[in-house]
This record gives C-alpha cells, structure tokens and sequence, in this order.
C-alpha cells in the first residue's frame, strides 16, 4: 500500500469518525430533551389526564379533553389548509418551472418562513376574528396554516425537483397527460419527501401557542365546533407553566409529553403506510 | 370528445388550479405585510424608517422606540446558530444516508425530524433547567476565570458568565433548525442516482471521496435549500430564544451576556402593550423582521443561481 | 311520518335554544388566572352559567374590551386617565372597573447561608435595581441588617422581560420612593432596565433566581410561597420592615379615603401594618353593556352583572386558600355601589 492510498484511507476513516460524531451531537441533546420531557410529564398522564375537563388548583382531578379535542380539531383543519396550498404551490414551483408567477411565490414563502409565529396571530386576527366578531378554533388553524404553508411548499419543490426528468419523460412517452403524470408518477414518487415536510409542518404548528392566545383563544369547556372558541394543548401547557402551582406545573408537562408523543406517533404511522 | 378534455383541458384546469392556489399562498403573504404595514405605519411615522433603524433607545416608559439592538441580536444569533448548526445536520444527512447500515437508517431519520416535533416551549424550560447551568459550569466560567488570568482585554467582551444569555440561546437555537437544514439535505443526497455513486466506487475511491465528490455536489441545491429554511426558521423563533437570552435591549452585547431578538422583544411585550405606539412600534419590529427576511432569501436566491450557473458551465 | 319529524327536529332545535346556557367569555391578565378558573368553575356548578376566561396579558384584556370581542376584560393596572377618556369617547358610557383580589410583589433572592429575610428599603431597592449597589455586602445594606452576615458576593438583578403587572406594581412603588428611579426609568408594565438579565414571566424571574447565587429579584408573592423561595422584608411609609403575607397585604388596602371609582395605587400604603409593593387586580366592564357587541342580549348583561356580585361575595373565600389576599370590607362596600349602577340599554341589572 503506498503513502497516497494510506493517507486516502486515513483520510476516509476520519471523515467517517466525524460524519459519526456529527450526528451524534444532533442526537444526544435529543435524547437528553426526550428523557426530561418523560420523566417530568409521565407522573400526569391519567385516565382523568385525557377524559375531564381542566380543574381549578388545588383540586386535582382535572384533564385535558377539551385541549386535546380542540388541537385535534384546530391542528387537522390547518394541516388541511397547509396542504392543500402548500402542496400546489410546490408543484408550481418544480412542475411548471417557467410559470410568471414564480419567482414572486418562492420569495414570499421564504420570507413567510422567517416570521415569528405571534405575528401569523395578529393577521388571523385581523382578517378572521375581526369580521366574525369572536374568538374561533378556525382562526387559530387560519394563523397555524400560515405557518406551515412555507415548510410544506419548500419541502414539496425541494422533493419535486430532484424526482429524475426521466420519470416525467416516460409518462408522456407512455401518451399521459401531463396532469396525470404529475397526479400518479411524480408526486407518488416524491410522496417521503412530502409526507417529511407535512409532518415538520405539523410538528411546528403544532407546538405553537403564541399565535393561538387571540385567536382559538381556548375554552375550558368542551366543543366540537371550530366557530366557537377551542382549547389547544400547546395554548394550555404554556398557561399551565406559567402558573405558580405545583399540580398544574405536572399537568403542563403531561401536556408537552402528549404532543411530542402524539407528533412521534403522527409521524411515524404516515412512514409506516408509505413503505407499505 | 373524451380525449380531448381528458388531454387539453385536464392540463389547462390542472394548470390553472395549481396557479390559483400558489396565487392564494402569495395573497396571504401580501396580506400580511399590509397588516404588517398598516400597524407599523405610527412607528414609522414618528421615528421614520431609517431613524426607527437606527436608534438604539427601546424604552417603552418615555415612548422612544429603536429597532437597532434586537435587529443586531436577530442577526448574531441567526447567523451563529446556523453556523453551529450546519455540519452536524449535514454530517446526520450524510449519516443516514451514506454511512449508517439499513436498519439504522429510518430511526436515526426519524429522530432527527423528531426534534422539530418538540414544542419550543420545552427547549425553553429544558434549556433553563438542564442546559444553563452546564453551559454555566463548564463553559463559562472556565473561560472567564481562564480570561481574567491571561487575557484581560477579553473579559468585557465575554461578558458576565451566568449562564443566561446569547451563548445559550444560540446553542438551543442552533439544535432547534437541525432538522430543517437535516431533513432537505437527506431527501437532496437520497435522490442522487445509485449510478454516480457507482462510477465513482469503479474508479477506487474511497466512501467520504465519493460523498464528498460527487454526492454532495449534486445534492447542493437541495441542501442549500434546507440552510435556507434553516435559517428563516432562526430569524422567527421565539419561545426558546426568549426564555433563554436574558432579554436585555441595551448595547452592547457580550458573548455571555444577555441580548434580545426581534421575535423574542415582540414576543415579551406584545401582550402587554397599551399604549398604541407601543404597539405600533412592536409591530413595525415584525416588519423589519420581515424586510431582513426579505433580504436574506433575495441574497440566497442569487447565490443558488450562481450555483446552477456553474453548474451549466462544468 | 314526515309532520311528526318535524315537529320533533322543531321541539329538539327548541329545546337547545332554551336549554342553551349563557356563555360569557372575559380575558386578560395571567396574574388573576388561576383564581379565575376556580371562581368560574365554582359558579358554573352553582348556576350554571359557563365563563370562559382566558389569561392573554392585561394589555390584551383592554385591547380585546375595546375591540368588543369579550364580555369583560381583566387588568392588573387600572386603566390610565387617557383610556378611560378614549372609551367614554367611542363608547358613550364608562368603563367600571371591579376589584376582584389583592396582589402583592415579593423581593427574592438567593443568598446561600442567610436564613433570616434581608431587609430591605425603598432607597437600597432602587440603588440594586439602578446597578449601583453592586455587593451584598453593601453598607447600606449591612445598615439595615446589623444582625445579618452578608457575603460579600456580587448582586446579579434579575428582573421580567415580558410586560407584565408585577413589573407595573414594582416600578410604580420604586417611582414612589426614589426621584432617582423615577428620573431615571420611570414605571410601566415593560421598562428599560438599567441593570440586570431579563427572565419570561414569574417562573423565568424564579428560575434564575434560584440558579444564580447571589441573585435577587421580584414575583408575585404566591409564586414565592407557591415555590418556596426566600423573600425579604420591605420598609413601608409608617417605617417598619414588614414581609408580605395574606394579613400584611389586605392591611395595605384599607384606605381612609377609598376612591369611587376602585382606581387607586396601593403601593407605598400608609397603612402602618400594610406591605408596601401591594395591588388590586381588576374586572373591567361597560357601565352599560349595551353598548359592547359582545354581550347580546340583556340575559347574558343580567348573567355577567350577577356573577361579579357573586365575585366580590361568595367568591372571595376562594382567594385565600389559593394564597390571593381577600378584599377589604371598605373595598366591598364601594364595589357595590358601582354593581348597582351598571345598566343594559339604560335599565338597571341589579336591584
């Protein structure tokens, strides 16, 4: 083996080592938040943890259903949201490359990612609480989609973008339209990288509760309807941690175990269906 | 007749479908910066644009509002987190990818997307409770006491070592985009054809040459796609950021000390605003937010067409 | 078949109609919350009206009452002079403002080995608060505690960065009793800070407190108790050091002179038992309730005018027990007084 292999070999077994490493710094402090986020929130989780409704302080025995049902309800109807246009203007971006509108639709979602989520509550409020005149579960899904419509767009070009031309070519070769290849080849094809980046988006509205506080504005009694005023689990954790009591501390972080539980399962079903 | 519709008009309708719903996301942005803008509009009016930049007076008392200290910690902590940030994302991409065996791969994805699932609140109180007082103990004060022994002319600029500040914020900061930057990267390095990886492995290179050659090159687009969603994900985060960088809107700023973002100001005193042009003023720090962001995507979008361009010409 | 349907869907949409219980939403300040939610959840399982009340910040309270989205705003300050004018002027009628319970705020720290509450005075709160007393061992510290031995650690200030009551409540009594402060900061529910780092609510403030040696700091006093951290005595108008509790803080809000109106400062109390750093926190609503969009009708006006009376009597035996200090009968009294004159389109609610 001469020096220059040697050294190639070295070379190679270092950058390997510190590929390794880098990953490893990624994961610890995961695991580390994991843990902590375990131990503090498991003490919570009850049955009355997810079948009552919130209890005052002090008298124990409340639950979260009424957070739980409304993140249900305010986090699907943004999804929905989010996914519908997020997914379309991706396809804008990769499909029709040449398309007028372009240029300005990948500025503005690169610029909406960038803002602070409180700010997405302030303009559901003005163009959603403010008409209606109340409080709503839709408008907080108003202010989470906006967040997650950038995720969803850049995720879905991204993905797109790197599905091989050879596969698009074979669809029309084959004499589809060009609808039909992209319905049934192209986004098949990049369904992962979508379902990533609806996931991420998810995950980050999710767990926003800034935007929420003037417009689901939360509710302690329970509802189905996203006209009226709804709870969220972030909305709750964050008012529940910021309380001086103790039993309320616990239940906050039920909160944030049964989110980060429920975003990990969310996530890790839509992997499983995929590869099926 | 069938084929017709099935054909023409299904692209035309398809087309225009697709049109009106990107044009829906670009009306809800132009809808937020004339929210944005109108609720701004008493700021810039008493300040101006350029003093409202400039000035570096926050004080809500007497009614003088300056932008320029929680535009300079946005800027430090973004750019710093990123830069934090990047290779360990690439490196966990690469991980997945090229390196780790099959059935490493998926969970090892899979945890690292899940660090975006965990509510910013929680990297907050997790930061506050677990990692400030490590950063304290074995970060800071070691360098501080190392500082005044040997280089005396650091220690203003390394600033009181007490845990809370720009260092740990930007720490959790960085760990907080990972995924965003991680997860287009793996999707960019998992869609380069098998068949480059393979020429190159014929031609007896090693694994990190060929990564390093050939699939990190093709990937670029995609990776620097992911820096860039990275990077608008650091300039608006709050929750974290605001429960961990102290919150002081004074300059100057110290490596240790406390500082303020823009998302972390508007996010502290929001809520509690109650004169107008205090909340004029918090809303026109969202649209310089906005404006930065702006920016950066501008400069980004010029460095991928630079990208491609070279690409044209190898 | 179809006639019997319908006349059952009928009688059934009737039936929700009638059966359909008030709702009354209110929001505001975080500091009140969690008494709040007891008060409501109490009172629903009493009458049956459901109150929803959400801690969005006070600053939101009045934004919301103003923008008519809530039937009743809730507010740790009064509202200023300008406000009030501003919404006789676009509303036509007053804004009333209910005291609901008494706050105070703590001076915390963290001083290993020291046992005793620190005393402290107007004039040393300010001069750490400015960053101009730097050590513990300060003499003008020492001067008020002869019996203590005090370190002669640094003083870290740590101080809220979000807007808040507690921050309002604190720096109004720091204007009080220092021209310095006053000159030099002001009051308000966020301030420019001299000194200090910047914690996100009571819990950030504690959290840092309670990590850094030699910290000092201010909360809500039943966070303190709440969380067991240290706090010290203040020195009060009448000259003597007294340490916040449910007795020392009610005491601070028996007033000879109580205004009409409930919008009065409590800090710096002459009351000689009271605890200086001491506040009301308040319900706000329309005089006539016609005049909010909010309220629809005259049985949800009837339903929020009943339940503030229930408030401010039946409800201020849940303050205690949850460590908010109750009332004071001269409080009560001039509270009544303003319930009687609230109105729905000019007809009185309560008689």
């Amino acid at each position: 083996m001469n020096a220059n292999l040697r050294r190639r070999y070295l070379r190679d077994w270092l950058m390997q080592g510190l590929v390794f490493l880098g990953t490893a710094v990624v994961l610890v402090p995961l695991l580390f938040i994991l843990y902590y986020v375990l131990v503090q929130g498991i003490g919570a989780l009850s049955p009355a943890f997810f079948t009552r409704p919130p209890a005052p302080p002090g008298e124990g025995g409340g639950g979260m259903l009424p957070a739980i049902v409304g993140s249900l309800v305010v986090d699907s109807l943004a999804l929905v949201l989010a996914a519908v246009f997020g997914i379309a203007a991706g396809v804008l971006l990769a499909e029709y490359p040449d398309h007028p509108l372009n240029p300005l639709l990948r500025l503005v979602v690169d610029v909406m990612a960038g803002l602070p989520a409180i700010l997405m509550g302030l303009v559901a409020f003005v163009v959603v609480v403010k008409p209606l005149g109340h409080f709503s579960g839709l408008s907080g899904a108003v202010a989470l989609a906006l967040l997650m419509i950038p995720i969803v767009t850049r995720a879905t070009e991204g993905v797109l973008k790197l599905i091989p031309w050879e596969l698009t070519e074979a669809g029309l070769a084959l004499g589809l339209p060009r609808w039909r290849v992209i319905l049934s080849l192209v986004l098949p094809a990049a369904r992962g990288g979508i379902l990533t980046g609806l996931m991420l988006a998810l995950a980050r509205g999710a767990g926003e509760a800034a935007p929420l506080l003037f417009t689901a504005f939360g509710n302690p009694y329970l509802t189905f309807n996203p006209l009226e005023p709804m709870d969220t689990l972030p909305l709750k954790l964050y008012v529940y941690a910021i309380s001086p009591y103790e039993d309320w501390h616990r239940q906050a972080w039920g909160a944030a175990l049964l989110l980060a539980a429920a975003i990990m399962a969310a996530s890790f079903l839509a992997r499983r269906t995929l590869r099926r | 007749m069938p084929e017709w519709i099935y054909r023409r008009l299904g692209d035309r309708l398809f087309a225009t479908l697709v049109a009106v719903l990107g044009l829906g996301v670009v009306g809800a942005a132009l809808l937020i910066t004339v929210v944005l803008y109108q609720g701004s509009a008493e700021a810039f009016r008493t300040f101006g644009f350029f003093g409202f930049l400039t000035s570096s007076v926050w004080d809500a008392v007497r009614g003088v509002f300056g932008a320029w200290p929680p535009l300079l910690g946005t800027l430090i902590t973004a750019s710093l987190a990123l830069l934090l940030a990047f290779f360990p994302a690439l490196a966990a991409a690469i991980f997945v990818v090229e390196m780790a065996p099959r059935w490493l791969r998926e969970p090892v994805a899979y945890l690292v997307d899940l660090l975006a699932a965990l509510p910013s609140v929680v990297y907050g109180l997790w930061g506050i409770f677990v990692l400030v007082p490590l950063v304290r103990a074995h970060l800071e004060l070691p360098l501080f006491t190392w500082a005044a022994a040997r280089a005396p002319l650091l220690v203003p600029l390394l600033g009181p070592p007490t845990g809370i500040g720009l260092l740990s914020a930007t720490l959790v900061l960085a760990l907080m985009i990972v995924p965003y930057a991680s997860s287009l990267a793996r999707d960019a390095l998992a869609l380069v054809p098998q068949s480059q990886r393979e020429a190159m492995f014929a031609l007896g290179a090693t694994r990190w040459e060929v990564v390093r050659r050939v699939v990190i090159p093709y990937a670029r687009a995609g990776i620097f796609s992911g820096v860039v969603l990275a990077l608008a994900r650091a300039l608006g985060e709050t929750m974290a950021v605001t429960m961990l960088i102290g919150n002081a809107v004074n300059l100057p700023y110290t490596v240790f000390g406390p500082a303020a973002t823009m998302a972390s100001l508007i996010a502290n005193e929001f809520t509690e605003a109650d004169t107008d042009l205090h909340l004029s003023a918090l809303v026109a720090v969202g649209f310089v937010l906005l404006l930065l962001s702006l920016l950066t995507n501008l400069a980004a979008t010029w460095v991928l067409h630079r990208l491609s361009r070279k690409e044209v010409r190898r | 078949m179809g006639k019997r349907f319908f006349l059952l869907l009928g009688l059934a949409l009737l039936g929700t109609a009638v059966a359909r219980p008030v709702q009354l939403n209110g929001a505001g300040a975080t500091f009140p919350y969690p008494l709040y939610a007891k008060y409501f959840s109490v009172y629903h399982r009493l009458t049956g009206v459901r109150v929803n009340y959400q801690s969005i910040g006070s600053g939101g309270g009045v934004r919301q009452l103003f923008a008519q989205t809530v039937h009743f705003g809730a507010s740790d300050a009064p509202l200023s002079d300008a406000k009030v004018a501003e919404f006789q002027k676009k509303f036509g009628t007053d804004p009333v403002h209910i005291p609901t319970a008494l706050g105070a705020v703590a001076v915390i720290y963290n001083l290993p080995g020291v046992k005793a509450p620190i005393r402290f005075s107007g004039k040393v709160l300010s001069g750490i608060f400015l960053g101009r007393i730097r050590t513990w061992n300060d003499p003008q510290i020492a001067k008020l505690n002869p019996d203590l031995k005090l370190p002669p650690l640094p003083i870290t200030v740590v101080h809220r960065s979000d807007g808040s009551g507690t921050t309002y409540i604190f720096t109004e009594y720091l204007s009080k009793v220092s021209p310095a402060w006053k000159e030099k900061v002001g009051f308000g529910k966020s301030v420019a800070w001299p000194a200090g780092l910047g914690g996100k609510g009571n819990e950030g403030v504690a959290g840092l407190v309670r990590q850094t040696p030699g910290a000092v700091g201010y909360a809500e006093l039943i966070y303190a108790l709440q969380n067991k951290i240290p706090f010290g005595a203040v020195k009060n108008r009448a000259g003597r050091f007294v340490t916040p509790s449910l007795e020392s803080v009610k005491a601070a809000a028996v007033l000879e002179a109580f205004p009409a109106d409930t919008r009065v400062s409590l800090t710096d109390t002459p009351a000689p038992e009271g605890y200086p750093i001491t506040s009301m926190t308040w319900i706000l609503v329309y005089r006539d309730m016609k005049a909010n969009r909010a309220v629809r009708n005259r049985a949800e006006a009837e339903a929020l005018a009943k339940l503030l009376w229930w408030v401010v009597h039946d409800g201020q035996q849940y303050n205690e027990p949850l460590h908010y200090a109750r009332l004071p009968g001269v409080a009560v009294q001039v509270t009544e007084r303003n319930l009687r004159t609230l109105t729905y389109g000019g007809a009185p609610l309560l008689r």
